[in-house]
């Protein structure tokens, strides 16, 4: 196979991927008797149009960029971490505990001990799955599906049995004193001038943000982001040069567990301000189309979260005002991992037509 | 819990294990030849709509088991494609899969009936109906063996014992015929199958085509036989709980009967919570009995139980030497 240049690899790939998910997105719209171009409309006006539905796009991509994250980290050790899920979920979890254990007297208490626990209950999860991966040989992909279903179990007997609180109907937690309310963007000064209407989008942006330049910090400039690196190009290699797979896997996956149960403080502290059942709403899966999409690096993660949040919103919007189902985003979703993920083999040798004279030029 | 009840419960778990047990052994076949293939809910899913959706148009449930196969069997080739043909990732292509079939089923379904992506309930032939084995009236006297008979192992649809029938079919297949060892050969080493002569891919792609059509079963028994019509989401897991079912089984068609059927009756119980607080005297959650099969499968992956070895070839894309 010819070797893309690594601008082409890095931009074109990931392009030419989405194009091919989104001609095919648009054929099934065509064959279920829509219109795409007034699909996309909807969802380009619906998503960014504005700046209230900007803020409802940031929330989803705040999510997006640390469930993105979480699976980066897991990639680069050559991990498959498929419980974003259960560990966002497990997450919410922590974050609910650390919110109603105090009557927070202001959000700047909350949210560091908050982050704390939905990083710890995050990781937790993930801590089983990749000591039977280190020690035991099981292969995490399958530990980490049963651990979505364990974890989304242990939630709902919990809400039901535990911390529902008495005489209330639905599934859930109590809710969270005021002073565990995250502010939103509308909140805020200066940037209430551009988000004059309430929206979810949060405080956990800035986060999220943050959690995007340390995971770079953390792959690329320290010694274990070194080790996970080398672990993932070459097992045999790595053991060779003294790195210790045991302890590659046990970090990157406690590391990527914790980046997904940091998602939570968005969700469950920011927006619903309760724990509810299955509070993740998916966002741990799109993960994994992130960090396909955004080639396992942060800054492509932070613009296929964005990107993946104006799919999200922009898909909401089609299913509240065409006759399109809102599941359209699920076939969208899934067309961009199979075309980043699994066909990206397809997509090089395309593009490798192209940039075969080019080789040859150089050789 | 007396003698009436227990057939309830086995009669249901029968009902219960059948998909899993289909859904299973599709994926022994996949798995087998070196494919991971995660992709059975998806396969499934799409087969329980294709079904739901042209056995309400036809009337005919047959016909619409044809177009369920057909479903499941695109996905399935898709799936070949991106894996052997183009040497994708296995296990990425897999979950891409359940995704598209997630939303895809639904957008269908509503641009076809517009009753909120469902399929409109089907009735008479266009479900399975019971099948009534030989003597089943006339046994159902005698007692213990009588009723067990008549009540729990006759009245069921046709798929439910061809899937039955396929644990010892699918265990022919795969110890006593050449297309079985060959099967099993390139699921272990590729490369020594190539050198004997035979096509790695072809082989593959046969295992995979299997594995679409056992899926299609096992999706058409979930609309037109389990359920009567197509829903969202409506296999809920089962394609992950028949993943863990073949890990549970070792990747063998005799465990992975008793799997299933073990899985079945968890999800048997957990439909009866009152049995189980009767029996035990005491109350299990039910979120617990949900969890059961995969706590089991997690204990077994982590060889407690003794080991679990997948095929070693699996998920491995075969690269031809040059």
């Amino acid at each position: 196979m010819t070797r893309l240049p690594r601008w082409a690899d890095v931009v074109l790939v990931p392009l030419i991927s989405l194009l091919l998910a989104g001609i095919i997105s648009a054929l099934v719209i065509l064959a279920i008797g829509q219109s795409p171009r007034e699909a996309l409309s909807t969802m380009v006006t619906g998503s960014v149009g504005s700046a209230y539905a900007w803020g409802y796009t940031l929330y989803y991509a705040t999510s997006f960029m640390f469930t993105g994250l979480a699976v980066t980290v897991a990639f680069h050790g050559s991990l498959f971490n498929i419980g974003g899920e259960g560990q966002a979920q497990l997450g919410g979890l922590g974050v609910a505990l650390v919110c109603l254990a105090l009557p927070w007297p202001h959000w700047t208490l909350a949210l560091p001990v908050a982050m704390v626990a939905g990083a710890l209950f995050g990781a937790a999860w993930a801590a089983l799955p990749a000591y039977l991966q280190a020690r035991r040989g099981s292969h995490i992909v399958i530990t980490t599906i049963m651990f979505n279903y364990i974890g989304a179990a242990l939630i709902i007997y919990l809400l039901v049995n535990v911390l529902r609180p008495a005489g209330q109907m639905d599934p859930a937690t109590a809710r969270f004193p005021a002073g565990a309310a995250l502010p939103t963007l509308h909140d805020l000064p200066i940037l209430n001038l551009i988000f004059d209407k309430k929206i979810p989008a949060n405080v956990t942006l800035f986060v999220a943000l943050f959690a995007c330049w340390l995971v770079w910090l953390l792959l690329w400039r320290t010694r274990l982001g070194y080790e996970i690196r080398a672990f993932g190009k070459s097992e045999p290699a790595a053991l060779y040069a003294g790195i210790s797979p045991f302890k590659v896997t046990m970090l990157a996956m406690l590391v990527s567990g914790a980046l997904a149960g940091l998602m939570s403080i968005n969700n469950v502290m920011g927006e619903s301000g309760r724990l509810l059942q299955n509070s993740s709403e998916g966002a741990g899966f799109i993960g994994i189309a992130v960090a396909l999409m955004g080639r396992n690096h942060p800054i492509g993660v932070f613009l296929a979260a964005i990107l993946f949040g104006m799919l999200y919103q922009g898909g909401a919007e089609i299913g509240l005002w065409t006759s399109i189902p809102i599941e359209l985003r699920t076939v969208v979703q899934g067309l961009v991992i199979l075309f980043t993920g699994a066909l990206d083999h397809m997509v090089r040798m395309m593009l490798g037509v192209f940039f075969r004279p080019r080789r040859t030029e150089v050789a | 819990m007396d003698y009436a009840t227990l057939l309830q419960i086995l009669d249901s778990t029968i009902r219960l294990a059948v998909p899993l047990l289909l859904a299973c052994l599709a994926g022994l076949y996949s798995e087998r030849s070196g494919i991971f293939d995660i992709g059975l809910e998806g396969k499934m899913l799409m087969a329980a709509m294709c079904t739901g959706a042209v056995a309400a148009l036809s009337g005919s449930v047959w016909v619409g088991l044809l177009a369920g196969i057909a479903g499941s069997v695109i996905f399935a080739a898709i799936h070949g494609i991106a894996s052997i043909t183009f040497r994708g990732n296995q296990l990425i292509s897999g979950v891409a899969l359940n995704f598209v079939a997630s939303g895809i089923t639904v957008l269908i379904a509503q641009s076809l009936f517009r009753q909120g992506g469902r399929t409109p309930p089907l009735s008479g032939d266009a479900r399975f109906n019971p099948i009534t084995l030989p003597f089943a009236e006339s046994l159902s006297g005698v007692p213990v063996i009588g009723p067990l008979y008549s009540e729990v192992i006759s009245g069921h649809g046709a798929l439910v014992y061809i899937a039955f029938l396929a644990v010892p079919v699918t265990w022919w297949v795969l110890y006593r015929t050449r297309f079985g060892l060959r099967l099993r050969a390139v699921g272990e080493n590729p490369a020594s199958v190539d050198t004997a002569g035979i096509s790695v891919i072809r082989l593959r792609y046969a295992a995979v085509i299997i594995t679409g059509i056992l899926c299609g079963l096992a999706g058409a028994y979930m609309a037109a036989g389990l359920q009567a019509g197509f829903g969202k989401e409506m296999t809920a897991g089962r394609g992950y709980i028949a993943l863990a079912a073949l890990i549970f089984a070792k990747w063998r068609p005799w465990y992975a009967l008793m799997a299933t059927l073990l899985f079945g009756f968890f999800q048997a119980l957990a439909l009866r919570p009152d049995v189980i607080k009767n029996t035990m005297g005491f109350d299990v959650p039910v979120p617990a009995l949900d969890a059961l099969p995969y706590i089991l499968t997690v204990i077994v992956l982590a060889g407690f139980v003794g080991r679990a070895i997948p095929p070693r070839a699996g998920g491995e894309p075969y690269v031809k030497e040059r």
